[in-house]
């Protein structure tokens, strides 16, 4: 698997093999199960220090599902997860917690992310507590400090989550994250319930932290002109599995697989005067439960083959550094 | 302060809608809220008007005043707004109830809150029917299934008889869509419309309901925060500020030269993929400092002046006019010039 | 992102909010109705001695029956006992009762709901018990307990609590279902706070809010649930006055002298209206949305 990292030389902060993760569909008095829902069907990845991996996908994808699944807030079915050389996967909570340190999220909506009984300077001061890292007033000139950095007041520190706006509740959860010192930020949606003018001001702040603390983030969004803005490397999500992986300029100027193309052809441009590259999707995506077979997305592809229907693709490096799931782009085609 | 506009077929053409310095406040506990505070504007059949704006900016309470669904503790206190010459706001109730769903229509962002979940989407189809056209049940039933052909739902003798949780966010809006132009209304009220779906349905959607004003000449107002939206379905656009309009052009003019600091602003914060550098170092967004203003407190001189890169010393003192600062294109701002200028130079 | 009413998202200039309290009377008549009603039971009840000297025991044959009057301000039962004094005195059991049982079952049921909620696995097991304790209508559930014991008030206490805690139990366990899918329970979890924790700095403080409320629900139900084991004869035992033994006796007299009824009657009504206005009041007032009127 090719690897795209500033220093080659370096291993990479997390790598992830056929993360799968099936959640239980119950029906009856008893609960039996009657099925699964396939939400992260085999997504492989690797991370590098100070990168941005962006994670796209329209809803139902399973990219939220693959961002808690990393972090254990979700347990995975099936698959590896190594932080930082270690293999995380099947730790105990208990043995959790110092690596929890390491990986921290920000969450996409501002409202229900932080708990409305506490102070801000309490929330951000929580995971200090939780890891002993500071007491008293070293604790408490720790998160003034976090506050200055994300662009809060530390006068605002007493205040409660429902007195700040959603840009600025935002905030407070990436100084939450930002408290322990994490090497890796998982951002779920981190923007997309922020008025544009505020998604600039957050965007811009996560670019400048990456510069200053050399963090890593994983980027979930399905905004694909937030992601190009802010990723290095971004991979394209459908109905639990990765299509097409690579890095960003490959992504959006010469994209491989059809979903990707449909994708990018659907994002509305503010210029009146572009050229509409019209391939406009038929249909709905289909059901996790019972994804279709062969290729998954072969229901809607425009370009879909008697092979599509039946096999399903696997992912292969068709250009360097340039990973794709689909039969039609086989590594010999130029 | 009514804007006229071209409207790209010859001769003159009146407005099939007219909003006319319409101010819709709240009074709530803590003051009066002013979420729409002297807006005008026109709309001329067959056309469709973006309406541009954050969170707040009174652009969805406009388009309810229009149809005056603005309850306690809020009001319609000043202007009026006129269906093809005709005053709404001196209506009785009973009449609006005629106009709504009928000649005026509107859709929301939220497909699954805007359907009745315990009604088969027929039934709610069926429903403008009954009401506006006097049809029976059987009639009603043959032409909502008609109307789901219309928005391209597959199946649709079997779809009519679905539950709102049956169907997709696309096909839920697909619905509100057909309900919305059952009786063939002049005026289209879209709120947000696409804002909740995936990127590839929100194409679909956009798709089919231009299509549809091609094909029945309804006017569309399409309220969006997306500019993309805009660029992409409108003719002519607005943008809305904490309750008061503050640019008006053709969507080209607009983007290329807008006339307004706020509408500059808003267009440099958004990411673009046709402009994307591609390059090592990655840029910074161009940031609007600050916050929208609450509307309770309205400060004397310019609103937008606070966040403004251009503010001079007359944007504190004096609230700027909205004025037609070139063919076609009005804005409300001092330094407008200054901003025009600083576009053309990249 | 629309918002039908526009949302207050500005930030307050002043980050506090100051104590206006005839803008709280005009904001929350209920709370303020309710409170006002039972604080004035409370006082009665605490200064019942000096309200009403006598003793409620004493018997007065020669005086019996007789209607309202300046010498007895509520009348005399068939015993000669003042009706006054002894509806004064009884104000102490109603409450007494009424809050140790809202109190205890409370403490008890937040426990049970905090850990079913939050422990799948204990979850079966403890709501098919409370769901069986529910099946029994609570005055039934409480006369076979008060049968297996001697009348006492600690034992009424006992028996008129534990058929309230299942439904203290079933609403703790449902905020705490609601709250544990909350983002920012996941957020605790990311930044390593412990299960103990996040019991109690992030479960606990959201769920004290509904929770006051049905304390004051549970608390009226105590009231009358223990006026109907007195008034069966399965409560209080008779030498102490309850309204509800007040009730019991002149039942039979009701005809002749509705005094004896009317009266104790009349103060379990206020009481128990007193503690329901309060948890209206309460539940709309502790609303987070609507936190910044208060």
């Amino acid at each position: 698997m090719a690897n795209l990292q500033s220093d080659p030389g370096r291993p990479p902060l997390l790598a992830v093999s056929d993360l799968k993760k099936h959640f239980p569909v119950r029906r009856g008095i008893f609960g039996r199960t009657t099925g699964h829902i396939h939400a992260v069907d085999g997504v492989s990845f690797t991370l590098a220090h100070g990168e941005t991996f962006g994670l796209v996908g329209e809803s139902g994808c399973g990219k939220s599902t693959v961002g808690k699944t990393i972090l254990r807030l979700i347990e995975p079915t099936a698959g590896d997860i190594v932080l930082d050389g270690v293999r995380i996967t099947d730790a105990v909570e208990s043995e959790m917690h110092p690596h929890r340190r390491k990986m921290q999220i920000v969450f996409q909506d501002p409202y229900s992310s932080l708990n409305p009984r506490m102070t801000a300077g309490d929330i951000v001061s929580e995971p200090l507590f939780n890891y002993g890292l500071a007491s008293g007033k070293a604790r408490n000139d720790q998160v003034r400090s976090l506050f200055v950095r994300v662009g809060l007041r530390p006068e605002d520190m007493r205040k409660y989550p429902h007195e700040f706006s959603g840009g600025q509740r935002q905030r407070l959860g990436i100084a939450r994250a930002l408290a322990v010192g994490p090497k890796l930020i998982v951002g779920d949606e981190p923007v997309s319930a922020l008025d544009v003018s505020v998604q600039a001001q957050v965007i811009n702040l996560m670019m400048d932290l990456q510069d200053a603390f050399g963090l890593s983030y994983i980027f979930i969004a399905h905004d694909l002109a937030v992601v190009e803005h802010i990723s290095h490397r971004v991979a394209v999500m459908y109905l639990g599995k990765i299509v097409e992986l690579t890095d960003k300029k490959s992504l959006f100027t010469t994209p491989l697989h059809p979903y990707t193309e449909a994708l990018l052809a659907a994002v509305p441009i503010p210029e009146p005067k572009a050229k509409k590259r019209r391939v406009i999707l038929a249909g709905d995506v289909p059901s996790p439960i019972r994804p279709p077979p062969g290729c998954r997305f072969h229901t809607r592809c425009p370009y879909a083959e008697e092979v599509c229907r039946r096999v399903e693709p696997p992912m292969q490096e068709v250009r360097p550094g340039h990973e794709v799931a689909c039969h039609l782009r086989q590594p010999s085609t130029p | 302060m009514i804007a006229p506009s071209p409207t790209g077929s010859g001769g003159p053409t009146r407005p099939i809608l007219e909003i006319d310095r319409l101010k819709t406040h709240f009074f709530t506990r803590d003051g009066v809220v002013r979420a729409v505070d002297g807006v005008s504007c026109v709309l001329y059949p067959g056309e469709t008007l973006g309406v541009v704006g954050e969170s707040g900016c009174g652009k969805s309470i406009t388009a309810l005043s229009v149809l005056r669904l603005i309850a306690r503790p809020g009001r319609i206190v000043e202007g009026d707004i006129r269906l093809a010459g005709r005053s709404l706001l001196a209506v009785s109730e009973a009449e609006m109830r005629m106009i709504r769903g009928n000649e005026i229509s509107m859709i929301f962002q939220e497909p699954m809150t805007s359907l009745n979940p315990v009604l088969t989407v027929g039934r709610q189809i069926a429903e403008t029917f009954i009401l506006h056209q006097d049809l029976s049940r059987r009639a009603a039933h043959d032409k909502a299934v008609e109307m789901l052909r219309l928005v391209r739902i597959p199946e649709a003798e079997r779809r009519v008889h679905d539950y709102p949780f049956q169907l997709s966010g696309g096909m839920r809006q697909r619905v509100m869509i057909a309900m919305a132009l059952s009786c063939n209304p002049k005026v289209l009220l879209a709120d947000e419309p696409t804002t909740a779906l995936d990127v590839t349905i929100q194409a679909q959607i956009l798709h089919l309901m231009l299509d549809l004003k091609e094909r029945l000449g309804t006017a569309i107002i399409l309220i969006t925060h997306d500019l993309g939206v805009i660029a992409e379905t409108a003719q002519r656009a607005v943008v809305m500020y904490a309750g008061r309009k503050v640019e008006e052009a053709s969507v080209e003019v607009l983007f290329e030269r807008p006339r307004h600091p706020y509408t500059l602003g808003l267009m440099k914060s958004v990411p673009r993929l046709d402009k994307a550098a591609y390059d090592a170092k990655r840029r910074r967004l161009a940031e609007i400092p600050g916050m929208v203003p609450a509307l309770k407190k309205i400060p004397a001189g310019c609103i937008f002046e606070p966040r403004c890169a251009f503010a001079a010393e007359r944007c504190r003192r004096e609230t700027p006019p909205l004025e037609e600062h070139a063919p076609g294109h009005w804005s409300a701002c001092w330094e407008q010039a200054r901003v025009a200028a600083s576009v053309a130079h990249g | 992102m629309t918002d039908a009413t526009p949302a207050a998202t500005e930030v307050d200039e002043h980050g506090s909010e100051s104590v206006d309290l005839a803008g709280f009377v005009r904001r929350n008549p209920t709370v303020t109705l309710g409170s006002i009603l039972l604080l004035a039971i409370l006082l009665v009840a605490v200064f019942a001695p000096l309200l009403a000297s006598g003793d409620p025991q004493a018997l007065n044959p020669i005086q019996r029956l007789r209607p309202p009057s300046a010498e007895h301000w509520f009348g005399t039962d068939m015993y000669g006992r003042d009706v006054f004094t002894r509806t004064i005195h009884g104000s102490r059991i109603s409450l007494v009762v009424g809050s140790l049982v809202a109190l205890i079952s409370v403490g008890f049921g937040l426990v049970i709901g905090l850990v079913a909620g939050y422990l799948r696995v204990v979850d079966g097991i403890v709501m098919r018990v409370m769901d069986g304790l529910m099946a029994i209508p609570d005055i039934l559930l409480a006369i076979a307990l008060m049968a297996l014991f001697r009348a006492s008030v600690t034992n009424v206490v006992i028996a008129v609590t534990v058929p309230q805690v299942p439904r203290v139990v079933r609403l703790v366990r449902a905020v705490v279902l609601t709250i544990r899918e909350r983002p920012y329970i996941e957020a605790a979890q990311s930044i390593g706070t412990r299960f103990r924790r996040i019991l109690t700095k992030h479960l606990l403080p959201n769920t004290i809010a509904p929770l006051i409320v049905q304390a004051t629900y549970t608390g009226a139900a105590a009231v009358l649930t223990e006026a109907g084991l007195s008034f069966l004869g399965a409560g209080t035992p008779p030498n102490i006055p309850s309204w509800g033994n007040m009730m019991a006796e002149g039942r039979t007299y009701f005809q002749v002298a509705v005094w004896i009824l009317l009266f104790p009657g009349m103060f379990l009504a206020i009481t128990v209206l007193a503690v329901n206005l309060l948890g209206d009041g309460l539940r709309d007032a502790l609303d987070p949305r609507l936190r910044r009127r208060l």
